[in-house]
Parts: structure tokens; C-alpha cells; sequence
């Protein structure tokens, strides 16, 4: 059944708002970005958030370095960003992996299902590999009913088993842009 | 353009960074410490005899200043130190910018420019041909900043980095010649587990 573009945007808020409770339940203090519509609303929640620290970054690996500071210091962390700021992320993997740090990143796809922007497919279908090359644990999301059990998850096995882990919020979740 | 504004004077590099980090920093038991690959890590590790208030690197280059964000968002009441190089800060320069729209109240950050890539084979890096990074910090807004390039300012320097009334920027001006030869941990878990255990009393 097609939803109105009205009813998507309803069914969008609200798992969005559900992801973040479970992410402040989780004791996560840090959010971290770079500006993205994907994460908009969990952005715009963090800014609104008068307990947590809401982190606009210039580039996504800031955001892990940030991560394991904030493990150093005993609060936890949570990086938004897009497929494309995965491949900037790369060697400060290496920080997390080979330290242990706990690192949670939700990743909002392009360059997948239904991509029609070229630009965006080399990254977006690398994504998966390449964080898995630097033992980054990948959970998809595909439907709104998947999102707060997955993050759930990967918030318990990042936080209270030290793994990096990301949640790959897929296009059959948030859609393909319309360019 | 005809007209432009005169030139600074040519960066002098000249202090020994082996007195001049330790007369800069003073007292290493007033903060947490993270310091980027490698020469920084390396004064920083001859400084406190590689203690557990200091988290040092060998990789992630570009990582420290990030770093030194989260630690210090971490804990509020705890100064931060973010020890950083020429070469390294130039690899995520942009994380000026992060640092100064948050303006976290307890982190210091040091530059210890030496004008080169020592870990490499001292090669020249782009403060030996131009850029300034005290400019490029004050640029992405951080308000309370120097340049250190003779003795007699390390101690005006030093009480920069020890005010707690926002971010400061310490550039350090060194010559290019080897930091500290110290054994210091280098297993990245560990030395977390160590820092955290001092820090928390927990892993």
C-alpha cells in the first residue's frame, strides 16, 4: 500500500523519536554529525536537548576520535552520518578496533536501493565492506518496525561489550532521493 | 590587488622542544592528556614517565584534537589537554572549527610546530612555507589564543593553557630536531584500560 508522502513523514518521526529515547536510555551524552536529512530529526532532538551535547562535525572521523574521547571519560557517544562519511572514517577505525573502544554510528544510506545519483552508488555499496574490513559490526534497518530493536542492540554491544558497531539505516527504510 | 596587508615576520623556529613542552605545560598532574602521533606523544611520555592521566598515539594520525573534545565534553570538571603536531593538525584542521562553535570551557590545545614531518624523515610541512595555524585557529573562532617562538613567553603561554574560562590554542614553536627517545605503551587497549582505571577506578 503507498503511503502519502504526509503518512511516510508521520511513520519517519516517529521511529526517529523512538530511536532517540533508546539512544538517551543508553546514557548517550555525545551526538555527533554532519549535517544530513537523513538523521534530521534525531539532530534537531539533540540540539533541543538541554542534557546532551549536540556535536556538528566538518568531517565524520572527527566524530570517532570524538567517540573514543568520550569512552576515556566515561560518557558515551553516538555518530550520525551518511554513507559517503564512512569512507572518511577509515583509519580512525583503527583507533577503535585496535583500542576497544565502544563506537554506535547510525548510518543513513544513498547509493543502494533504488539510487539514481551515480555519484552516490561507488560509496554507498562499499559501505558494508569496508567497515567490516576494520571489524565494524553492520546491522540494516529495512522497515520503521526494525529501527529501535536494532539500535537497541547495537547500542548494548557497543556500549557494554566494546564493539564498533553501526546500524545501516537502508533506502528501503528512508527511501531513494528523488535525484 | 596592488595593496595587501604587510606580512608577518618569517616563524622562527628555534627553541628545544625537549625544555620548551615541559616549561609550557608545567604541572602534568593538572590535566588529562591526549597527544597525537608521534612527537608530541613523545614529550609527552618523557614529561610524565608515560603516566596514566596521558593517552598517547602511534597511528589515527589527525585523531587528537577530536580526541581531546570528547574527553573534555566527558569530564567538565577536569582540565583537557589536546597535544597536537604541525603535521598532524593539518590533517584535521577543520577540528578547530568543531572545537570552537562548542567552546568547551576546559580544553587546552598545544601545537608543537616544528615545521616538518619528523616521523618521516623531516620533510617539510606547510608551516615552513607559509601557514600559520595560530591564524587558522583564530580563523575558526577560538578566542584565546599565542604563538610561542621564544623562552621568555612559555611562562605567559603556560597560564593560558592552565585558565579554565574557555578553549585556548598554544602553537609552540620548536626547531626540527628529534623529541625524547621513551619506552611508552603502545597497545592502544591497554593504554585505554590504563587511563580509564586511573580515571574512573574501573576498565
Amino acid at each position: 500500500m503507498a503511503l502519502s508522502k504526509a503518512e511516510q513523514n508521520e511513520t519517519a518521526r516517529g521511529w526517529q523519536h523512538d530511536v532517540y529515547d533508546v539512544l538517551r536510555a543508553h546514557d548517550v551524552t555525545q551526538f555527533s554529525y554532519v549535517p544530513d536529512a537523513g538523521h534530521a530529526v534525531l539532530i534537531d532532538l539533540s540540539i533541543a536537548d538541554a542534557h546532551v551535547h549536540s556535536i556538528a562535525l566538518t568531517t565524520e572521523e572527527e566524530g570517532v576520535a570524538l567517540a573514543a574521547g568520550a569512552n576515556l571519560g566515561d560518557a558515551r557517544a553516538v555518530l550520525m552520518m551518511q554513507s559517503s562519511g564512512v569512507g572518511n572514517c577509515i583509519n580512525f577505525l583503527s583507533l577503535m578496533k585496535g583500542g576497544k573502544f565502544p563506537l554506535l554510528t547510525l548510518v543513513s544510506m544513498r547509493g543502494e536501493y533504488g539510487e539514481g545519483n551515480p555519484w552516490q552508488v561507488p560509496m554507498g555499496q562499499a559501505v558494508r565492506p569496508v567497515l567490516e574490513a576494520m571489524g565494524v559490526i553492520c546491522m540494516d534497518v529495512c522497515a520503521p518496525d526494525e529501527a529501535v530493536p536494532t539500535v537497541e542492540a547495537a547500542a548494548t554491544m557497543a556500549y557494554k561489550a566494546n564493539n564498533a558497531v553501526a546500524v545501516i539505516l537502508t533506502q528501503k527504510l528512508l527511501g531513494a532521493k528523488a535525484f | 590587488m596592488a595593496d595587501s596587508k604587510p606580512t608577518s615576520p618569517a616563524p622562527i623556529f628555534e627553541m628545544d622542544r625537549r625544555k620548551a613542552v615541559p616549561a609550557l605545560i608545567g604541572n602534568h598532574e593538572d590535566f588529562l592528556i591526549v597527544s597525537g602521533l608521534a612527537g608530541t606523544s613523545k614529550d609527552m611520555a618523557s614529561l610524565t614517565g608515560d603516566a596514566a592521566n596521558l593517552f598517547t598515539m602511534a597511528g589515527a594520525m589527525g585523531a587528537a584534537t577530536a580526541m581531546g573534545l570528547g574527553l573534555a565534553l566527558a569530564q567538565p570538571d577536569r582540565r583537557v589537554l589536546a597535544i597536537t603536531g604541525d603535521g598532524e593538525l593539518l590533517m584535521n584542521v577543520g577540528t578547530l572549527a568543531t572545537i570552537s562553535v562548542l567552546n568547551p570551557s576546559n580544553l587546552s590545545i598545544v601545537c608543537v610546530d616544528n615545521g616538518h614531518y619528523g616521523e618521516t624523515g623531516y620533510q617539510k610541512s606547510h608551516t615552513s612555507r607559509g601557514v600559520d595555524l595560530e591564524q587558522i585557529a583564530i580563523g575558526a573562532g577560538i578566542k584565546m589564543t599565542c604563538t610561542i617562538e621564544d623562552e621568555e613567553d612559555l611562562a605567559a603561554g603556560s597560564r593560558l593553557l592552565h585558565e579554565t574560562n574557555g578553549t585556548s590554542f598554544v602553537l609552540l614553536r620548536v626547531s626540527p630536531e628529534a623529541p625524547p627517545a621513551v619506552k611508552r605503551l603502545l597497545e592502544p587497549a591497554a593504554a585505554r584500560t590504563r587511563f580509564r582505571n586511573a580515571l574512573l577506578g574501573q576498565p
